[in-house]
C-alpha cells in the first residue's frame, strides 16, 4: 500500500470515528448501567418472584403486571430476566477478568522471553487457537464437569489464547519503546521496568478487547447453559430460560424471545462501548 | 494470463520448501492438539470403566478385565505412544459408549454437518455481499452497520428459536422438526449463517472503503468505467481478497455453532456427537473431535493461503514469505 493510500484510508477511518453517533454510546452505557443495577438490586425493578411457581398464572401473554409474560410455571419472565442478570454478568465479567489476567501473564512472558521460550509459548497459543472458542469451552466442561463455576472457567480458558496473543504482540512493541530503553539506561531493575513500564503500556488494547469480550463471554455462557451444561433449573440464568422457552415456541413465544433480546442488547452495548474506547485510543495515539 | 502465472511461479522462489514448511506446521498443530487433548482428558475424574459399562453393575474382576482389554492399565506414557501410533495409521480408537470405531461414529455424522455448513457459508456470503454492496450509501451505511452489529451480537441459538417461531410455527413455511430434504435445512443454515454474514459484511464494507481510496480507482475511472463496473470488477476483488483470510475463523465458528444449531433444530450431526460425547465423558470420541477440528483448521488455512496467493499475486513473492 502506498503512503498516499495509507494516509487516505486513515482519513477515511478518522471520518468514521467522528461520525460515530454519541447517542448510541449513551444508550449503550445507560443500558449496561441498568443491567448492573438489576444485578445488584433486582428489587428496584420488579416486585415479582423469579422462582416461585404459580400454576394459575401459567403462560400469560405479556401485558400489564407481566411485561414479558409468564412461563409454564407461572413465573414472571421479566423478573426472571432481572434476577438472571446477576448470573450472566458475574460469568461475563468473571470469565473476562480471568482471561485478561491469564492472557496478560502468558503473553507478556512470551513477549519478554528469548527465542526458545517465546517460540514454545507462541506455538502453544497457536495450537489452542486452532480450536473454535465454543468447542474449546465444551472440552473444558468435559474435563471439569458442568455447573456454574465450570461455565465461568470454561469460557475464560476458551478466550485466554486471544488475549495472550494480543498481549505478546503489544509487549514486543512496547519492549522497543524509547522509555523502556531510558529506564534500562537509568539503571532501573528489569523486574521494575517490566511491571512499571512495559505491562501498563500493553494494557490499553487488552482492555478494549475485554470490554467487547464481556458480551461474547455472556453469549458463550448462555449457549453452554442452553445446552444444559451450566446452572440447573429453576435458577433464572438467561440461557436456561431460553432453553425452557424452546418447548413453548408455538404457544408462548415470549418466554424465549425477551431474554434473547436482552442478551443481544447487552452484547451490542458492550460492542458499542468497546468500539468507542478503541476509537478514542487510536485517536490519542495519532 | 499464462505469462502472468509464469511470472508468479518464477518469483515465488522454492515452492517445494514453502509447501514443506506449511505441511510441517500442519503436522505440528495436529500433533499438539492430539497431545494436549490426550493428557488433559486424563484429568477427567472417575473411572472410564463406569462409562464403558454404563449403568450395569459389574464385579471387580470384570472391571479389571475390561481395564486390561482397553489398555487402561498400561503406564500413561505407553498409552500415549500407542495412541499416537494408531493415530498415524488413521485409527481414532473405539468409542467407550457406542463400542464402535470413533472414525465410523464421526464419519456417519459428517454428511449432515457438512451439508449444514456448506449451505450456511453460501447464505453468509450472499447476505454479506448483498449488505456490503447495498450498505455503502450515506443513508444505507448506518443501517447496514446496525444490522451487522445485531447479527454479530445475537446468540446463535436464539436466532434459531426466533426463526422456528416465526417461519416454522407462525408462517408454516418450513418444517419445525428435522426431516430429510432441503426444506428442513434452510432454517438451520440461515441461523448458522447470520453471525458469520455480520462479520463478513463488516470486513467487506471496510475493504471496499479502503480500496476506494487506492490510486488505481482513478485510473479505472479515467478509462471511463462506470461506478458499478468499478465496484464489481475492481474494488470488490480487493475487499474479497482481504476477507478470505477470515475463512479459518469462519469455519471455526460454524463448527462451534453447529453444536448449538443442531441442538436447537434437533438435527443429527457432528455437533450432537461432540455434545453427547462430552456429556457422557466418552473420551475417545472427544479426542477424535479434537483431532478432526485441528485437521480441518490446518487444511482450511492451507487452502486460504493458496487462494489468497491467487487473488493477490504480491503475496506469493519471496518477500512475503521471507
Amino acid at each position: 500500500m502506498s503512503i498516499l493510500a495509507a494516509a487516505r484510508s486513515r482519513t477515511a477511518r478518522t471520518r468514521r470515528v467522528t461520525r460515530m453517533p454519541t447517542p448510541a454510546l449513551w444508550v449503550a452505557a445507560g443500558f449496561l448501567l441498568l443491567l448492573l443495577l438489576s444485578a445488584l438490586f433486582p428489587r428496584l425493578f420488579t416486585g415479582a418472584d423469579a422462582v416461585r411457581t404459580d400454576i394459575d398464572a401459567a403462560l400469560l401473554a405479556p401485558g400489564p403486571g407481566h411485561p414479558f409474560g409468564t412461563d409454564q410455571a407461572g413465573r414472571d419472565v421479566f423478573a426472571r430476566v432481572i434476577y438472571g442478570s446477576r448470573y450472566s454478568l458475574a460469568i461475563g465479567f468473571g470469565a473476562t477478568l480471568i482471561a485478561l489476567l491469564a492472557g496478560l501473564v502468558i503473553g507478556s512472558l512470551a513477549g519478554l522471553m528469548r527465542r526458545v521460550g517465546d517460540g514454545v509459548l507462541s506455538r502453544a497459543i497457536e495450537i489452542v487457537m486452532a480450536f473454535p472458542e465454543f468447542l474449546l469451552a465444551l472440552i473444558v466442561i468435559a474435563i471439569i464437569g458442568p455447573g456454574e463455576a465450570s461455565l465461568l472457567i470454561a469460557v475464560a480458558i476458551a478466550v485466554i489464547p486471544s488475549y495472550a496473543r494480543v498481549a505478546r504482540v503489544q509487549t514486543l512493541v512496547v519492549k522497543r519503546a524509547g522509555y523502556v530503553e531510558a529506564a534500562r539506561t537509568l539503571g532501573v531493575s528489569p523486574a521494575v521496568t517490566v511491571l512499571r513500564h512495559v505491562v501498563p503500556n500493553t494494557l490499553g488494547p487488552l482492555l478494549v478487547m475485554a470490554t467487547m469480550g464481556i458480551g461474547t463471554a455472556i453469549t458463550a455462557a448462555a449457549g453452554l447453559s442452553f445446552l444444559g451444561l451450566g446452572p440447573k433449573p429453576p435458577i433464572p440464568e438467561w440461557g436456561l430460560i431460553l432453553s425452557e422457552g424452546r418447548n413453548f415456541l408455538a404457544t408462548a413465544w415470549w418466554i424465549a424471545v425477551f431474554p434473547g433480546i436482552v442478551i443481544t442488547a447487552t452484547v451490542v452495548s458492550t460492542s458499542v462501548l468497546g468500539r468507542h474506547l478503541q476509537a478514542s485510543a487510536a485517536g490519542r495515539q495519532r | 494470463m499464462t505469462a502472468h502465472r509464469e511470472g508468479r511461479a518464477r518469483r515465488s522462489g522454492r515452492p517445494g520448501a514453502r509447501l514443506a514448511g506449511r505441511f510441517g506446521g500442519m503436522i505440528l498443530v495436529v500433533w499438539g492438539a492430539a497431545t494436549v487433548g490426550f493428557f488433559s482428558l486424563r484429568l477427567i475424574p472417575g473411572d472410564p470403566v463406569n462409562v464403558l459399562v454404563g449403568l450395569g453393575n459389574v464385579s471387580q474382576r470384570v472391571r479389571d478385565q475390561i481395564r486390561a482389554d482397553w489398555g487402561l492399565v498400561d503406564p500413561l506414557l505407553l498409552q500415549y505412544f500407542h495412541y499416537l501410533g494408531r493415530l498415524l495409521q488413521g485409527d481414532l480408537g473405539t468409542s467407550y459408549r457406542m463400542q464402535q470405531p470413533v472414525a465410523a461414529v464421526i464419519g456417519q455424522q459428517l454428511a449432515p454437518t457438512m451439508q449444514l455448513m456448506g449451505l450456511a457459508i453460501s447464505f453468509a456470503v450472499l447476505l454479506a455481499f448483498g449488505s456490503a454492496l447495498l450498505g455503502r450509501g450515506r443513508r444505507t451505511g448506518p443501517v447496514a452497520g446496525l444490522l451487522e452489529l445485531v447479527a454479530v451480537s445475537s446468540p446463535t441459538f436464539w436466532i434459531g428459536l426466533v426463526l422456528i417461531g416465526v417461519f416454522g410455527f407462525g408462517l408454516g413455511w418450513f418444517p419445525v422438526v428435522a426431516t430429510a430434504g432441503f426444506g428442513a435445512l434452510v432454517l438451520p443454515a440461515v441461523t448458522l449463517a447470520i453471525p458469520v454474514a455480520g462479520i463478513l459484511s463488516q470486513v467487506l464494507r471496510q475493504g471496499l472503503d479502503d480500496a476506494a481510496a487506492l490510486p488505481f480507482v482513478d485510473t479505472v475511472r479515467a478509462r471511463g468505467a462506470s461506478q458499478t463496473r468499478l465496484v464489481l470488477r475492481h474494488t470488490l476483488r480487493h475487499a474479497a481478497a482481504n476477507s478470505v483470510t477470515l475463512t479459518g475463523y469462519i469455519v471455526g465458528s460454524l463448527l462451534g455453532g453447529s453444536v448449538l444449531v443442531e441442538t436447537v433444530f434437533a438435527r443429527p450431526g457432528l455437533g450432537r456427537v461432540a455434545l453427547n460425547a462430552i456429556v457422557n465423558r466418552d473420551v475417545p470420541v472427544v479426542l477424535g473431535i479434537i483431532v478432526l477440528a485441528a485437521v480441518s483448521f490446518s487444511l482450511v488455512n492451507l487452502l486460504v493461503d493458496f487462494v489468497a496467493d491467487r487473488l493477490d499475486p504480491r503475496l506469493a513473492t519471496e518477500q512475503a514469505y521471507a
